[in-house]
């Protein structure tokens, strides 16, 4: 679709976990098949239970599936994990509270054995993206909500790995501070060309920032639609009211109501 | 003034039962030696009085009140009596003199700080040790609990007679008691704050691919903070008791505990209440430094 997805960097096929749990398996994956091409936005949306997080930590490698076939850059999931392939934003900011915003962006850099100079060119450059340059020399204590997940993202984003992982990232945000961040991380993604995976439960966030939207439906968790969205790259907030953008919504929902009609 | 106000109360109530406990405590021994001094006391008959109950004699002799808050050898010393007592041992004596506490405080001081310190260390090493190793988490940590639940007043004279068999005396031996009792609960709070940080810390650097050591130096060390001051508090309050207890079958009457002890044998209420308050001061100290540090500490941290 997008003139620029020509290598595939994800690609998951008929992948399979299973979590032995004392009284029952949960089969939180069951054949999931993707493939994520450079420079893709790609959400996973779905209920809860339907395995969209576990499928991102088994990209990121935190999870081992039981079955199937999942290369990242052409290695295995834990292959790449171990070459730092990918920077991972979780739910919730889990920023050092004894770092400086800017110590703890370092601390990814400093785990990778950058030098001190690239460090703080880095630590400058990241801040910049995230818009908290003024803010480095703060602790987290001393940042909104909204600021420290930036602060996050911009760890994440300040050693090379051409992956973004986020799970959930502004879930624990209000909606006028979630819409400026996902407004900041399009802007963002233009600007670094990575390719992103990003779990979400909001629809119009889903269908905002993708270029490719996987519905998932949970018991067992597996992947009932894959939208690639017509929306252009350059989307300005009141793209929501488009038709299109209705359109698709509206697709994402049938496909979570064609899920759960199973249970 | 918000802050002194309820330490105030409490102090003001403790002497209050204090000084009421005072003639009831020594009606006994003071109606006995005004007895003999002349005064004529009720019940006359000394065996009378002996099983008469003190509430009974203190009624009876409302006249000998004040003269129990100034014996010579009281059984329950009043608190001025104490006082005064305090200020002859402390400020009039020269600090090199036998008859310091302050000598005397000094020989278990060095003795609880040099035990505080190999406490501390022992501690911190054994819960590395439990929180990177399962086998040391099932082997060592019950070993540790039932180390604590022997009376360290059955264990210390087995200490220092063992040491002094090998000829480890003085100070060695008062301060391994008193580690004794100070790693435990270092050894508890710096497991409990080396583990921590949650699943999604952990997570963090493994997505980082962090080695072990970086994980222990960049989170688990740091995140343990908050919990080692705080163990450290009750750490060094034990350490002190250690040391007194420890010089109790130590012999020479040196230290705070040797005080004590010759207090008891000579019938020195005084005394012993003397190198009580001494203790319970220096043990406040101490608590009160590694309050400093701590608040320092965790400030430069940016954690309080």
């Amino acid at each position: 679709m997008a003139p620029t997805a020509t290598k595939t960097v994800i690609s998951a096929e008929a992948l399979d976990l299973t979590f032995q749990t004392p009284d029952a398996p949960v089969h939180a994956l069951k054949d999931v098949s993707l493939n994520i091409q450079q420079g893709d936005f790609v959400s996973f949306i779905g209920p809860s239970g339907c395995g969209k997080t576990t499928f991102l930590r088994c990209i990121a490698g935190l999870e081992t599936p039981t079955g199937g076939k999942l290369t990242v850059n052409g290695m295995t999931a834990d292959e790449a994990r171990r070459a730092r392939a990918y920077g991972y934003v979780f739910q919730a900011a889990g920023l050092y509270p004894w770092r400086t915003i800017s110590g703890n962006i370092k601390l990814p850099l400093e785990i990778m054995g950058y030098s001190k100079s690239d460090q703080n060119e880095r630590v400058a450059r990241v801040l910049d993206l995230v818009e908290l340059s003024d803010f480095g020399a703060k602790f987290p204590w001393q940042l909104s909500g909204g600021m420290q997940q930036r602060a996050s993202i911009a760890r994440a984003l300040a050693f090379d790995a051409d992956i973004l992982l986020m799970d959930e990232p502004f879930g624990a945000l209000d909606e006028i501070v979630r819409d400026h961040l996902n407004e900041q991380l399009l802007a963002l993604w233009a600007r670094t060309n990575k390719t992103i995976g990003f779990v979400t439960h909001s629809i119009p966030e889903a269908v905002y920032l993708s270029t490719k939207i996987v519905v998932m439906s949970p018991r067992p968790g597996r992947i009932t639609d894959v939208i690639e969205s017509p929306l252009p790259k350059e989307r300005p907030l009141d793209i929501r009211d488009s038709p299109e953008f209705i359109d698709i919504a509206h697709r994402v929902r049938e496909g979570l109501r064609a899920g759960h009609s199973n249970d | 003034m918000s802050r002194f106000a309820p330490v105030l109360t409490i102090v003001v109530a403790i002497f209050a039962f204090w000084y009421a406990a005072v003639p009831f405590m020594n009606v006994k021994e003071t109606l006995t030696s005004l007895e003999r001094a002349g005064a004529v006391v009720t019940p006359s008959n000394a065996v009378e009085r002996r099983d008469a109950s003190h509430i009974a004699l203190v009624m009876k002799n409302s006249f000998a009140i004040s003269a129990t808050y100034a014996q010579d050898r009281p059984r329950l010393p009043a608190p001025h009596q104490v006082a005064q007592d305090l200020w002859k041992t402390v400020v009039m004596k020269k600090v090199t003199s036998k008859r310091s506490l302050v000598y005397h405080g000094w020989i278990t001081l060095s003795a609880t700080l040099l035990g505080f310190a190999i406490g501390t260390g022992a501690g911190i090493l054994l819960a590395v040790g439990i929180v990177h190793s399962r086998a040391m988490d099932m082997s060592v940590m019950p070993w540790a609990i039932a180390s604590q639940t022997i009376p360290i007043l059955a264990i210390a004279p087995m200490i220092i007679v063992v040491l002094n068999s090998i000829g480890v005396q003085g100070l060695i031996p008062k301060a391994i008691i008193s580690a004794y009792l100070s790693f435990f609960p270092v050894v508890v709070g710096m497991v409990k704050g080396l583990r921590a940080p949650d699943a999604m810390q952990m997570d963090l650097l493994r997505t980082y691919s962090a080695s072990q050591g970086q994980g222990f130096w960049k989170l688990r060390l740091p995140a343990s903070m908050p919990y080692l001051f705080a163990s450290l508090k009750i750490g060094v309050a034990a350490a002190l008791v250690g040391a007194i207890v420890a010089e109790l079958p130590a012999g020479g009457a040196r230290g705070l505990g040797g005080r004590m002890l010759t207090g008891s044998y000579y019938g020195q209420m005084v005394q012993i209440w003397s190198a009580l308050v001494f203790a319970a001061v220096l043990a406040a100290a101490l608590v009160l430094l590694i309050g400093l540090v701590q608040r320092r500490t965790l400030k430069r941290m940016g954690l309080a």
